[in-house]
């Protein structure tokens, strides 16, 4: 620190001599944080252009249509801000045990546990008022997601099974249970085609957001990011969190419960993934199926890492990835891209921002010198 | 019983044949990763790969006529993302595990963009060997159809195990798994071994996928793979970084992936999804079993970020 504070008074003539002197120096990791993200997620439209070119489109309609789809109206507005409500929250399901240093990627099984548990909170409580069904499928929602995710960390606490993998593993389990009900005991037999659970019905359902067609889940989204910011920056439970994450043997040894920290955490973790599956029952598709598999939990990975697992980072880039994954339509039909166009898009994102983290501390103008 | 005279014997036999079969991108994938993960590194990435070199070897083979030029094409495909995974994982303070998840989504990725046009046409397949010729049961000259890449997988198995004991690769590959400083101190990259056994581990996860589109289940769909690849990572450590357990446990979790299709096709039909999941359930119950908080598992790499 004090060597960091003599480049500072060094650099300050040379390098910002007219504004405030110190400004890079206490701001540059924040500039950091913004300019080497946006660096690698320009870096990435530039290598996806190529390779959209080299299939002979024009990478400059690419562009226009991915704005213009993701932003370009209120209507894209709002598909991108309800595609974005569900990404917060599963991202958050990443985010929240990365602070104990634990790389969760189950998401999206704990997505489809909160969905079905939701359902199947609202088949339970047909006939009672619509608000009782909605904060009952958000408790039902919350804990089978939380559940979900606490085994993951459970198991890695008390059997150190790796969280990474046995959280992967638990989505596929999770979406074979989910088809296993879907087209078992909770199968709707009107539906013929597509295996459903019965709908939750019209009057439980959550609705838009006044003067929009953008639903309430965006609240939810907001409101989960918001309070995880919070809990992990502004509170003693946070801070335990973030030490143990930084070094564990320390947090031992300051006898901090670690068993604890880490459950609680990936409870919350998976608690959010789950009310992102509630959103999708009770907003979107108003039953559970298999539709809900539709990915929000892995693109919620990759929201994690671009925000660097901030929690209020997150939510400008969950807006910026539903924006992405709400153009995929329009590429589709004025540009006759595939689906998967979005699926690779995501991946060169995902590989520049990692390869991106070897450029922390290293840009010299941030860092004072010369 | 309406299918034969042997009756409940088809889900004995179902499952032999699927220990066969379904094993084969298991056992590729697996021997890749060992390979990889005895060099200190972990590439969760292998899913991505398989499904590339599924597409790729389809898409080869349609074009060329000959799937083994499919083959071949998988495997380069496979070691090109291999050392794109490499080479990303050797920049400074990057993370393999969260590279290998990038790679599993780009890999996925490209595969459904590049194969959009491959889901109609037909491809020429591999063949298969008949070793069921001496008998009448159709049921078990179906199991013993074995194809040739399940036999090169089962003889690699033996050999990757001496060649770890015994050569000059495979002691250069354990000692920058167990110690990265003492490579060092004897003057080797550790990063360039590194790489080539992330391009080798590629190489053969990618010829894993290509026997799902030229063989079993033989076409191309976006469907093929659902967790196999990250199914045979998990398998590595369940089999503790040997070569011949990563065989024995491939046979096993191929058994297991055909119990669903095996007890459907005798009518039992009520638990097809959870008879589906079977190959992930049996991992999570082993690596619950096996692993320790208490100690590092036995085998090891002492260099690698998941066992830490």
């Amino acid at each position: 620190m004090t060597t960091e504070a003599a480049d500072s008074t060094e650099a300050a003539g040379t390098i910002a001599p007219a504004a405030d002197p110190g400004f890079l120096q206490r701001h540059g990791g924040t500039i950091e944080y913004v300019l080497i993200p946006s660096a690698a997620l320009a870096g990435a439209l530039v290598v996806f252009g190529i390779f959209v070119a080299m299939f002979g489109k024009n990478p400059l309609d690419l562009y226009f249509y991915m704005y213009y789809g993701a932003f370009g109206t209120w209507f894209s507005w709002q598909n991108t801000l309800t595609r974005a409500a569900p990404l917060i929250l599963t991202a958050l399901c990443t985010a929240l045990p990365a602070q104990l240093g634990m790389v969760i990627i189950g998401g999206e099984g704990a997505l489809l546990i909160g969905a079905l548990s939701a359902t199947s909170a609202a088949l339970v409580l047909q006939g009672m008022p619509p608000l009782v069904v909605q904060i009952a499928m958000v408790i039902a929602g919350v804990v089978g997601g939380g559940l979900w995710i606490m085994l993951a960390g459970a198991l890695r606490q008390y059997r150190g099974v790796n969280e990474t993998i046995s959280s992967l593993l638990l989505v596929y389990i999770g979406l074979a249970i989910l088809n296993h009900l879907v087209e078992g005991v909770m199968r709707d037999p009107a539906s013929l085609n597509k295996p459903s659970t019965r709908e939750i019905g019209a009057a439980n359902m959550i609705g838009s957001i006044p003067g929009t067609d953008v639903h309430w889940g965006l609240v939810f989204g907001l409101i989960a990011a918001i309070a995880a910011y919070i809990l992990i920056y502004h509170t003693v439970f946070g801070f335990a969190a973030r030490v143990a994450g930084g070094n564990i043997r320390a947090a031992k040894i300051v006898g901090l419960g670690v068993s604890k920290l880490i459950l609680t955490v990936c409870f919350l973790a998976g608690g959010a993934a789950g009310l992102a599956g509630m959103v999708e029952v009770a907003a979107v598709q108003g039953r559970t199926n298999a539709n809900l598999a539709a990915g929000y939990g892995f693109t919620g990975i990759l929201v994690a890492f671009l925000a660097r697992q901030n929690p209020l980072a997150i939510i400008p880039v969950a807006i910026l990835l539903g924006g992405i994954s709400a153009s995929g339509g329009l590429l589709q039909r004025r540009l006759g891209l595939p689906d998967a166009s979005v699926l690779v898009l995501q991946g060169i994102i995902f590989v520049f921002v990692l390869a991106s983290d070897a450029l922390y501390g290293r840009i010299g103008f941030l860092k004072g010198k010369s | 019983m309406a299918d034969g005279s042997i009756g409940l014997w088809t889900v004995p036999l179902a499952v032999l044949g699927g220990a066969i079969r379904v094993s084969t991108p298991f056992l590729f994938v697996s021997l890749g990763e060992c390979i990889t993960e005895r060099s200190g590194r972990i590439n969760l990435g292998l899913e991505g790969t398989l499904v590339m070199g599924a597409m790729s070897a389809y898409g080869i083979s349609y074009l060329t006529g000959s799937p083994w030029l499919g083959v071949l094409a998988a495997g380069i495909t496979g070691a090109l993302l291999g050392a794109l995974h490499a080479g990303i994982c050797s920049l400074p303070r990057v993370n393999d595990v969260a590279v290998g998840i990038a790679l599993m989504l780009f890999g996925t990725g490209l595969a459904f963009y590049l194969g959009k046009p491959l889901i109609e046409p037909t491809a020429p397949r591999l063949s298969a060997i008949d070793f069921g010729w001496w008998s009448d049961i159709p049921q078990l000259r179906a199991a013993l159809r074995v194809n040739v890449l399940f036999l090169i997988g089962v003889a690699l198995a033996p050999i990757l195990y001496w060649a770890f004991r015994t050569t000059r690769w495979g002691l250069l590959i354990r000692t920058a798994g167990e110690s990265s400083d003492a490579a060092r101190a004897m003057g080797h990259s550790v990063l360039l071994i590194r790489l080539r056994a992330t391009m080798v581990g590629g190489f053969l996860a990618g010829i894993g996928g290509s026997f799902l589109s030229l063989f079993y289940p033989g076409s191309w769909n976006e469907g093929l793979s659902s967790g196999q690849g990250i199914t045979a990572v998990a398998l590595v450590i369940f089999a503790r970084w040997d070569p011949l357990l990563c065989l024995w446990a491939s046979l096993a979790f191929g058994g297991a992936a055909a119990l669903g299709p095996a007890l459907q096709s005798v009518g039992v039909t009520s638990g097809y999804h959870l008879f589906n999941a079977a190959p992930y359930i049996l991992t999570l119950a082993i690596m619950i079993i096996t692993c320790s908080p208490k100690r590092t598992l036995t085998g090891a790499p002492a260099e690698l970020s998941i066992t830490r």
